[in-house]
């Protein structure tokens, strides 16, 4: 299922290499006709295949951002496959059970809690497996309180107007080089919608999978929150072992009306590549939230640990007033990984709040950086910013950096910036030794200590699974 | 309970323990005093196990095994304690939690049974008694922000925790006024049984007064000078240490 690359030029479609309706993947390449190709094979409207056009050709104008701090080839748009997907027998699952087997066990050695008896109590998932969502749990009890909690190709279809007024109204197409090669190519993703007053029941959880080896994922999110509405939302991201580099390039868009209150949470671990940087994934991901509405509130926490490069910097514009941001990230880097993420804090509203606790712990031979930007407008009076970015170090030759951005235009903002870097020594882990600790374990509670500012706003599976993946990730690497 | 013969190690080359002979039986107190500088803080090190530190000859056996074939982790769990001259501070972890996980490991390697978190509450606050610490050090993070004084008392914590058949005390008195020193000494006094032994590293003979060693050794140079009963630490009081070192001098040259 996964490596069927069969394409077979079809009648049915007017584009030359369009596959046969049961084939699975385009060939690889992008050019307008793979995506009039996507376009057609998911059914969209026109004014989405307008919207994606759109951006391919801002996208051809546009140059890789070179001001990262990470090095890497740089991807062959060529050689990306831009649509693939598990061959189902139906185009829909009305249970799981008629889920082909061969991916349920895929699910289930993920851990993935896709069966709903082995759900985690009150995560509802919805699992994105290379290019398509495969099923969406417990969307009926959703449904009942007005929630709409669907793969983004559906709501496309079933939800044509709340997609419309809100894609790309948080991130333009054009807004940045991976965000317009999204827009161009996106196949899936999530999309949430709480109305108004609405606070979700349970989590609310996206589980992403890459599977294909010469597959890209180009997955788009949406959530909206309308007035009063709250919901938390959680993600996560694993691929398997290939000794060439997937890219990942998703959008992921928040929009919070009045009051409304989004709580966005990840853990990254797409494939990091080999001990000396062989394969693994490039993450190059734009994820924005709006506090469009009066007292709006979207909070990220991320726990990144995965990929072989990663480009994020999931952000806030602070447009409503007494609204409020929050980031929380935990960076682990390890061997020859590269990481270049944090935040940006816009403040627009008057009385708007943000807070960033950015904790990058670096070991092997990693690279870790944190890039924050807190702009505060001229109208954004009484605006205030707190930022908190500790970083760690484990060994000799791994390296972290920070890269503060701070730009005030109103005499009243109140920013304040405190920036920390430790080192686990040989003198921490000989006194957790001369407790009977062995090192490993002094290292997983040295590092969890580190991290406890960003773990406690975890919800409680997220954050037994983060202390487990930072131990996972950092074995062996005690010298 | 432990054997050191002819031992020397060195620090990035630079020769440190120039040949050290010391025999410590159960039941004894041991105090290895000498002028800053002298290597007693690096035998400590050295026992422990400290990575920085190479042993480059001679051989220690506790109870009867090699020292130097046990990681650092397997030599505390098989009862050898170090107070830290400077403790380290944590930030995150709560003293609490790692003072659970270090009995636990323990009483895992002695095949007793580990303790949930309430039992070890309970039996925790009888420990805090004897050191006379407040509660509240409890869940703060591990020595973070604490005084000189209050690490130290959470060191002597520890050893009541972990109840070590050796323990090496180095520089409990730094940091330390009187009346902690006194507590902190009553403490130790009481942790001490026939089958334990004590280490005292120590400048200054002060905290002698109140545990009171059996042998006082002095350490300079990486030697040690001279070996005799505890009215040598008075004798050191008196005379400080410069007369020691003449008489080793003038015994080297005879």
């Amino acid at each position: 299922m996964s490596s069927t690359l069969n394409v077979v030029t079809s009648q049915e479609y007017k584009y030359g290499f369009v596959t046969d309706i049961e084939a699975d993947s385009v060939a690889p390449g992008l050019n307008e006709d793979v995506i009039r190709f996507i376009s057609a094979k998911k059914g969209e409207p026109d004014w989405l295949l307008a919207f994606r056009l759109k951006a391919y050709r801002h996208w051809l104008t546009m140059t890789e951002p070179e001001w990262a701090k990470v090095e890497y080839p740089k991807p062959d748009f060529q050689k990306i496959v831009y649509y693939s997907a598990p061959k189902p027998k139906k185009p829909q699952y009305a249970s799981m059970d008629e889920v082909d087997p061969e991916l349920r066990r895929t699910f289930e050695k993920l851990g993935v809690p896709i069966h709903e008896q082995e759900a985690l109590a009150g995560v509802a998932v919805d699992v994105v497996f290379d290019s398509v969502s495969v099923t969406t749990t417990y969307r009926e009890k959703l449904a009942a309180v007005g929630i709409i909690f669907c793969s983004f190709s559906e709501a496309v279809k079933s939800h044509p107007d709340l997609v419309k007024q809100y894609l790309g109204s948080v991130v333009p197409s054009s807004d940045n080089f991976y965000a317009a090669l999204n827009s161009a190519v996106f196949t899936d993703g999530s999309f949430v919608f709480i109305p108004k007053g609405v606070a979700c029941p349970m989590d609310l959880s996206t589980y992403f999978r890459i599977n294909n080896k010469e597959s890209g994922q180009f997955e788009r999110t949406l959530i909206v929150a309308e007035e009063g509405a709250s919901v938390s939302y959680l993600e996560g991201c694993t691929a398997p072992q290939f000794d060439t580099n997937q890219l990942h390039a998703a959008v992921v868009e928040l929009v919070a009306l009045d009051r409304a209150s989004i709580k966005y949470s990840t853990v990254q671990n797409w494939y990091a590549g080999d001990k000396n940087g062989v394969g693994g994934i490039f993450n190059f991901v734009t994820k924005r939230g709006l506090c469009k509405g009066k007292a709006s509130h979207i909070s990220w926490t991320q726990v990144e640990t995965g990929s072989a490069i990663t480009w994020k910097y999931p952000s806030c514009v602070l447009l409503g007033d007494d609204s409020i941001g929050e980031f929380y990230s935990v960076a682990l880097t390890n061997h020859k990984q590269q990481a270049d993420t944090g935040t940006k804090m816009v403040h627009i509203g008057r009385n708007t709040k943000s807070t960033i606790i950015s904790k990058g712990i670096s070991a092997g031979d990693s690279s870790n950086s944190y890039r924050g930007l807190v702009k505060v407008q001229p109208k954004a009076e009484g605006a205030r910013n707190f930022s908190q970015c500790d970083s760690m170090l484990i060994g000799q030759s791994c390296s972290a950096s920070t890269f503060p951005y701070i730009e005030v235009q109103n005499r009243s903002a109140r920013v304040e910036h405190e920036a920390t870097t430790s080192k686990i020594g040989e003198e921490q882990l000989l006194y957790f030794q001369q407790r009977g600790i062995p090192a490993e374990e002094a290292i997983s509670m040295i590092i969890n200590g580190f991290c406890k500012d960003v773990f406690r706003e975890l919800p409680m599976e997220f954050a037994v699974e983060a202390t487990k993946l930072l131990s996972l990730k950092l074995e062996g690497s005690v010298g | 309970m432990l054997s050191i013969k002819n031992l020397t190690a060195s620090i990035n080359g630079t020769p440190v323990l120039k040949g050290i002979d010391l025999e410590i039986k159960a039941g004894e107190i041991h105090a290895i005093m000498g002028p800053n500088g002298s290597g007693k803080s690096t035998l400590g090190k050295v026992l422990v196990g400290h990575p920085a530190y190479e042993v480059t000859g001679g051989e220690v056996l506790y109870e009867g095994r090699n020292l130097f074939d046990m990681a650092a982790d397997e030599r505390a769990r098989a009862g050898l304690f170090m107070g830290f001259q400077h403790p380290i501070e944590v930030p995150g972890v709560s003293n609490a939690a790692f003072l659970r996980l270090a009995y636990n490991k323990k009483a895992e390697a002695e095949g007793r049974d580990e303790l949930d978190p309430l039992e070890f509450d309970d039996f925790i606050h009888e420990k805090i008694k004897l050191v006379a610490m407040k509660e509240e050090f409890l869940d703060r993070s591990l020595n973070e922000g604490f005084s000189g004084g209050e690490k130290k008392r959470n060191e002597i914590l520890q050893m009541a925790v972990l109840e070590p058949k050796l323990a090496i005390l180095d520089e409990l008195d730094s940091g330390l006024d009187i009346d902690a020193l006194r507590v902190l000494g009553d403490a130790v006094n009481k942790l001490q049984r026939p089958d334990r032994a004590l280490l005292i590293i120590t400048h200054f003979p002060r905290i002698l007064e109140t545990i009171q060693p059996q042998f006082v050794h002095v350490l300079s140079g990486g030697r040690i000078l001279k070996s005799a009963g505890k009215e040598l630490a008075i004798e050191l009081e008196d005379r400080g240490y410069d007369w020691v070192l003449e008489e080793a001098a003038a015994g080297g040259a005879r």
